[in-house]
């Protein structure tokens, strides 16, 4: 299908688009790499009176390393993080959960910040930012603030971001020192969305680890973190992990040991 | 709304006065008259629409037309435009070693192809495979056209 008519605009400036997010006599939607929005465009299932193409503000296209943190700028894409040396020296669980986002066509547009911001919890670059402690910069025409994990994601495909709001950057800390990472999934086809996942960050006994569509947002498994710390072998941490998932329905059981697998399985392999 | 346009394909400049919710996609076939660039789901799942923009593999149901303004793109014309001789070695592997029956979702593979052996001139299988996998065929089963893109990377390294 194609999609209902909007007004659109292509902003060079990032206060310029703020201003055009804080219109309160429209429905405003920001576009970046369009995987996701653009579908629901096509189906009419989304019909903003204004689209907020964010492609032209170049200030907003960078991946930087800067100290000891990595800078994700709106428009770093996934493709981005997969060839960057940076990325793969310091962070590499970011490149080894966005080798699992759709298909290289997909990872060519579609952008960090974006897979962020539309929050499905069965997409894998939240996850893996979550056990990352991942910062996350917010700018309106009001002022700016930074949030967590926790603080952002409040449910399927919601947000804390108020709607004149902008997620202009992560902030990601460096993993701990000498720690390894891996990030595992399961999907029906290779490229579909996983039906269950899991990223983890270890060293030694000191553990992270970020569970995929486990509930309605990223869920970090701290309990299972706390258990590691105290001696517990990753077997334990698994079980754990999904011990404190309120999964419900038919197919709660399945999708617990799944989850208890992959768990078990990003555990070993991060920690080999 | 519209808004006037200039896209370059395949090194022609294509101008146009667009509504901004046009897709890409339909600018090249409807707009610029290039059928070569296939529609298959327009949701971004099946890649028969893959283009490349600025080198890099897209597909182009899910871009808007406006969003190319000033950009350059390539589509399946220009691996073997009008006055060339013969197919381009991506083409003639594909041909072949049989890796197209019906040919709706060739154009998207071969330029998927194309800009991921420019990337990557000595694939191993794996990356093949992975390479191809937002790209759809319902008549092959994919070993032909597998078979076809070791054929045309060997070709390309060596001319």
């Amino acid at each position: 299908m194609k999609p209902a008519a909007f007004a659109y605009d292509d902003p060079r400036e990032l206060d310029e688009a703020l201003t055009l997010l804080a219109r309160e006599d429209e429905d405003v939607k920001v576009l970046a790499g369009g995987q996701s929005l653009v579908p629901l465009l096509n189906f009419r299932l989304a019909r903003p009176d204004r689209l907020v193409d964010l492609n032209r503000v170049e200030q907003l296209g960078y991946l930087r390393r800067e100290g000891d943190v990595l800078r994700i700028g709106a428009l770093a894409r996934h493709a981005d993080l997969e060839r960057s040396a940076e990325v793969a020296g310091g962070w590499p669980l970011l490149a080894q959960a966005a080798c699992f986002v759709g298909h290289p066509q997909i990872r060519a547009r579609g952008t960090v910040c974006g897979s962020v911001a539309h929050a499905d919890p069965a997409a894998e670059l939240p996850v893996a930012l979550a056990a990352l402690d991942a910062r996350f910069h917010v700018r309106s025409v009001r002022g700016s603030r930074v949030l967590s994990a926790d603080e952002l994601f409040l449910g399927y495909f919601t947000t804390a971001l108020e709607p004149d709001e902008l997620l202009v950057e992560i902030e990601v800390p460096a993993p701990p020192a000498g720690s390894g990472s891996a990030f595992v999934e399961h999907a029906r086809t290779h490229g579909d969305f996983a039906l269950a996942g899991a990223a983890a960050i270890a060293a030694g006994a000191e553990a992270r680890m970020a569970l995929l569509a486990a509930g309605p947002v990223p869920v970090r498994a701290r309990a299972a973190e706390a258990l590691l710390a105290s001696g517990a072998s990753f077997a334990e941490a698994a079980d754990a992990a999904v011990a404190e998932l309120g999964l419900a329905g038919e197919d709660a059981d399945w999708r617990r040991a799944l989850l208890r697998e992959l768990v078990l399985r990003a555990l070993e392999e991060a920690g080999a | 709304m519209t808004r006037r346009i200039v896209v370059e394909i395949n090194g022609r400049p294509h101008e146009a006065e667009v509504e901004g919710r046009l897709l890409l996609s339909d600018f090249i076939r409807h707009t610029a008259g290039l059928h070569g660039t296939h529609v298959g789901c327009e949701q971004g799942v099946c890649g028969a629409c893959t283009v490349q923009l600025e080198g890099a593999p897209v597909r182009s149901c899910l871009l808007l037309a406006v969003q190319a303004d000033g950009r350059s793109l390539r589509t399946v014309e220009s691996l073997a435009p009008a006055g060339a001789e013969g197919l381009h070695p991506i083409q003639a592997a594909f041909q072949e070693t049989h890796a197209l029956q019906c040919g709706f979702c060739t154009p998207g593979f071969l330029m998927t192809v194309d800009a991921f052996l420019r990337e990557q001139p000595e694939p191993s299988t794996a990356e093949i495979r992975e390479a191809l996998a937002g790209n759809l065929c319902r008549c092959t089963g994919y070993k032909a056209i597998i078979e076809a893109v070791e054929l045309a990377a060997e070709r390309l390294r060596r001319p």
